[in-house]
């Protein structure tokens, strides 16, 4: 009873978290009956190739999520929150390839394949632990979080704002892609890691593994959505709004704003590497492309699209453009570049709320 | 057929062919059987009975006859008879008709006759007989033909040849520098020989001369130096031996140096491309304060136009630089007119937006020139003045294309900074960034001002994209590679101040290349991707941040 007052207090005033949240729960009862219980030959079956779409725009949209609290609530543009997914994707890539074992093409039970190809003798010091599950999924948040949290105290404590800060973190995310390009750091080079078999114990391509793993990033996003719903309603998330609309008056009222960036950063960082844990196994593989600054900007898109500072948004907007990008590279792939780009520019320009504000736009509408 | 007008010409000891050759040569084969000259037969004639001997020390004794004869040719030796005989004799290219004796050159299957050089139509190959040469001879023809050149009149095919005969130097080719030493008139020809008497000097010759010679050459970075020295430090005579040490170690100090020189270079040139690549965001970004992440995209169209200007005058490459130069600044000077009043126009003021937007006219961009061109890389040729390299000594040589980008480097950030600074343009730039409300207060039309900026910029970009297209592959992901190191030399430099991008462009690329040899050069890459990052966090507004009204917020 306690629970559900604290829920329905976090989402009185979001209509919108209510219906995602909503669906969200429809599609995690709905998603398993229709793939595993409907037969394959029923028109209302649900094929697996679908789940496993499904379960990577999840993971899209709790990265959009990610992005949105310090975009949208705390005014850091970040062009570098694809380096903490692929970070977040690494760690469990990394444990996915201890799982192989010794099924790899050359049957080493201690060394990865590429390692193998490389003609290393010893597993290198950072993959230990990873064949172990907990480790690995430690690693998940700490490796991102780590690296936002320095990255962070570096930057905030010097006061670095703005573009320069979006620049910088760019900077960041093409520094890591270049370094995971390269062979000698042990993630795969060029490759990266792929071919896994299973995790935890279940087989990866079976249709009940894609379906946990559907629900995982249900789960993951729902967990992520409230946790993120409930920092910027305490008394917390307003005072990181106000260092959005005023950094210096909050710093000069006492607060220490460089200290309420550093930790906002770093979850957000946690939070875009458990959605790269998540994204990994569903697609089967992580590359250094993960890393592009390319990636790392698109993704600011869906947030601007959905409408920034407004966490459904960033959900409705991850998912729609990642929608229409599966669509239109299916059927007109050199369109696509020119959808996004244009969809770059007229949202800028005609629409800086994003969805949220059309609806926002009516429902006033209503009201009067 | 041979005709005594063609001696007559060539024989520069003036000595008239008397008419009996005008007869075909096989009419002399009597005679030849005991090679017993006719005195009065010019060195060519005598050469040319000797050559078609079977014997090679017949052929030892034409090869000297064309020596003297092509020594007397002197000034247009280098297309004299005798030297082409040589040439030919030593690629395997000489042939002589198998009955009637003429000499001929086939070369790639065409035959012409060796003496007229006129092509002879209709004739086999199987017709004619290749004059064949041993060891021994080939090593002789190849000093000849060098010695040949020592007497050229130009300087550079001297120097070509010294050189050549250094590597294995003779006492005899030491006599003979000794010989044309004095009168040599070039200086550095001059020092080759003198270097090469020296090392024929370590060779035989005394104690001191041994030791007189080391003292010589020490210092030369002449590779066949090295070598003979570093047999020398091994020698019973300790004297010698220490002498040839320390010249050696001379010699690898400086090997170093240059070495130093090189690495130098290679990060000036690295830096000016990134200089060239930054310079127009320095004006956009800098001062402007817009962030153009299309700016990559604008060095592209500018790469782009360079093809297609070349395209359209294949039979001018050499010319079509000049051509693309203004065609590219003026091709991204008006995209960048057109991006700023269609779209930055409305974003002035809200840096994060214009960023989004501007990166979505890059994606367009791209896109275009995927669909429009190719999404495959175009070919892109370069001018024949920009091939090939400055050599200043053995170890160390320039190539010229980067010593052009340096140049051109220069010449752009030079003309860019007295624009802003005396045209009246520059004035009203600067003008409007520093205080908007008050320079248009003064008539200074802001929005006509800002849209000629960042079409400066722009067109600053495009000219980029020339230099570029020289560099790299030219593709449609030309201008993504080098967004992000671009933003990094102007927020390195400071932002405003184009005396900071330069000087961030060269040092970054200097530090690159310094880096290079022992981490790689991503590694390198990375490095000073990460050291910038730190950087800035010691340093938010750059290596020269700007002071007073100008710095703004």
């Amino acid at each position: 009873m306690i629970l559900f007052r604290f829920f329905s207090n976090l989402l009185k005033d979001d209509r919108g978290g209510q219906a995602v949240l909503l669906i969200l729960f429809l599609m995690t009862i709905l998603v398993p009956v229709l793939n595993l219980w409907v037969p394959a030959d029923h028109p209302l079956h649900m094929p697996t190739y679908l789940v496993t779409l499904m379960g990577k725009y999840l993971t899209y949209a709790l990265l959009a999520v990610s992005v949105d609290l310090v975009w949208g609530y705390l005014g850091i543009l970040s062009l570098g929150h694809g380096a903490f997914f692929a970070l977040g994707g690494y760690a469990m890539g990394m444990y996915l390839m201890r799982q192989i074992g010794d099924r790899g093409v050359y049957g080493n039970p201690d060394l990865p394949d590429f390692m193998v190809f490389l003609n290393w003798k010893e597993l290198p010091w950072f993959w230990q632990g990873f064949d172990m599950s907990w480790f690995a999924f430690m690693m998940v948040a700490l490796a991102p979080g780590l690296l936002a949290f320095v990255f962070g105290w570096l930057a905030f404590r010097s006061r670095v704002t703005g573009v320069y800060l979006s620049i910088i973190t760019q900077a960041l995310t093409y520094a890591l892609m270049l370094a995971f390009f390269r062979n000698e750091m042990g993630f795969g080079g060029n490759n990266g890691l792929t071919d896994f078999k299973e995790i935890l114990g279940f087989n990866l391509q079976a249709d009940s593994t894609r379906i946990g793993l559907f629900i995982a990033s249900a789960i993951a996003l729902a967990v992520g959505y409230l946790a993120c719903r409930y920092i910027v309603l305490s008394k917390l998330g307003r005072i990181v709004v106000a260092i959005r609309d005023e950094e210096s008056r909050a710093r000069f009222l006492g607060y220490k704003v460089e200290r309420y960036k550093v930790w906002i950063f770093t979850f957000s960082a946690i939070l875009a590497g458990i959605a790269g844990a998540l994204y990994v196994p569903q697609v089967g593989i992580i590359n250094p492309g993960e890393f592009s600054p390319l990636n790392s900007i698109e993704l600011v898109i869906w947030v601007a699209i959905g409408g920034r500072a407004t966490l459904y948004g960033a959900v409705v907007g991850a998912i729609l453009v990642n929608y229409a990008k599966t669509v239109f590279t299916g059927a007109m792939p050199d369109s696509w570049l020119f959808a996004l780009g244009a969809l770059f520019v007229l949202v800028t320009l005609y629409l800086p709320q994003g969805l949220a504000g059309i609806m926002r736009h009516f429902r006033k509408a209503e009201a009067s | 057929m041979i005709t005594s007008s063609v001696f007559a010409e060539e024989t520069p000891s003036g000595n008239r062919v008397p008419s009996v050759v005008t007869k075909s040569v096989s009419d002399n084969e009597q005679s030849l059987e005991e090679t017993s000259l006719h005195p009065k037969l010019s060195l060519l004639e005598k050469a040319e009975i000797l050559l078609k001997e079977k014997s090679f020390k017949k052929k030892k004794q034409a090869v000297e006859l064309l020596i003297e004869a092509g020594d007397k040719a002197g000034n247009n030796s280098s297309d004299s008879i005798a030297r082409k005989w040589l040439e030919n004799l030593l690629s395997g290219h000489l042939y002589q008709h198998r009955k009637d004796k003429t000499l001929v050159f086939v070369v790639d299957g065409k035959i012409s006759n060796a003496i007229s050089n006129a092509l002879i139509e209709n004739a086999q190959k199987k017709d004619f007989k290749k004059i064949t040469t041993n060891n021994a001879l080939r090593k002789q023809l190849r000093s000849a033909i060098a010695r040949l050149d020592l007497s050229s009149p130009d300087a550079e095919t001297r120097l070509h040849a010294v050189n050549n005969m250094l590597d294995d130097i003779t006492p005899e080719n030491a006599a003979l520098f000794k010989n044309l030493a004095n009168q040599e008139k070039n200086k550095n020809v001059k020092k080759a020989m003198q270097l090469g008497i020296a090392l024929a000097a370590l060779n035989q010759g005394s104690k001191e001369d041994k030791i007189k010679a080391i003292k010589e050459v020490a210092g030369s970075l002449h590779p066949s130096v090295r070598n003979r020295l570093a047999l020398l430090a091994d020698n019973e005579d300790k004297a010698i031996a220490n002498a040839a040490g320390s010249a050696l170690q001379k010699i690898e100090s400086r090997i170093k140096m240059f070495g130093h020189a090189e690495t130098l270079f290679f990060g000036i040139s690295l830096g000016s491309v990134l200089v060239l690549a930054a310079i127009g965001l320095a004006i956009t970004f800098g001062v402007m304060g817009v962030i153009n992440m299309a700016h990559g995209e604008l060095i592209m169209l500018g790469a782009y136009t360079t093809y297609l200007v070349q395209q359209l005058m294949p039979n001018a490459i050499d010319y079509s630089l000049f051509v693309a130069i203004p065609a590219a600044f003026m091709v991204s000077g008006l995209m960048g007119v057109l991006i700023e009043r269609t779209v930055i126009r409305h974003l002035y003021g809200r840096p994060l937006e214009t960023l989004l937007a501007t990166f979505g006219i890059s994606l367009i961009l791209q896109q275009l020139v995927r669909t429009g061109v190719s999404p495959q890389n175009v070919p892109v040729s370069n001018p024949s003045w920009m091939s090939g390299s400055l050599e200043i000594n053995s170890v160390l040589s320039l190539t010229l294309n980067r010593m052009y980008i340096v140049l051109f480097c220069l010449m752009v950030f030079f003309a860019l900074y007295f624009l802003l600074r005396k045209s009246a343009l520059g004035l009203q730039v600067r003008a409007v960034s520093q205080n908007r409300q008050m320079a248009r207060a003064m008539g200074v039309r802001s929005a006509r001002v800002d849209a000629m900026t960042f079409g400066l910029g722009s067109g600053v970009a495009g000219v980029a994209g020339v230099a570029l297209s020289q560099l790299t592959n030219v593709g449609p992901n030309l201008g993504q590679n080098y967004i992000i190191d671009s933003f990094m030399v102007v927020v390195f430099g400071g932002v405003g101040n184009l005396w900071g991008t330069l000087i961030a462009g060269l040092s970054l690329g200097v530090i690159n290349k310094v880096m290079e040899p022992w981490a790689g050069a991503v590694l390198a890459k990375i490095l000073v991707l990460v050291f910038i990052i730190l950087f800035i966090q010691k340093r938010p507004r750059g290596l020269f941040p700007q002071k007073g009204r100008a710095a703004g917020d």
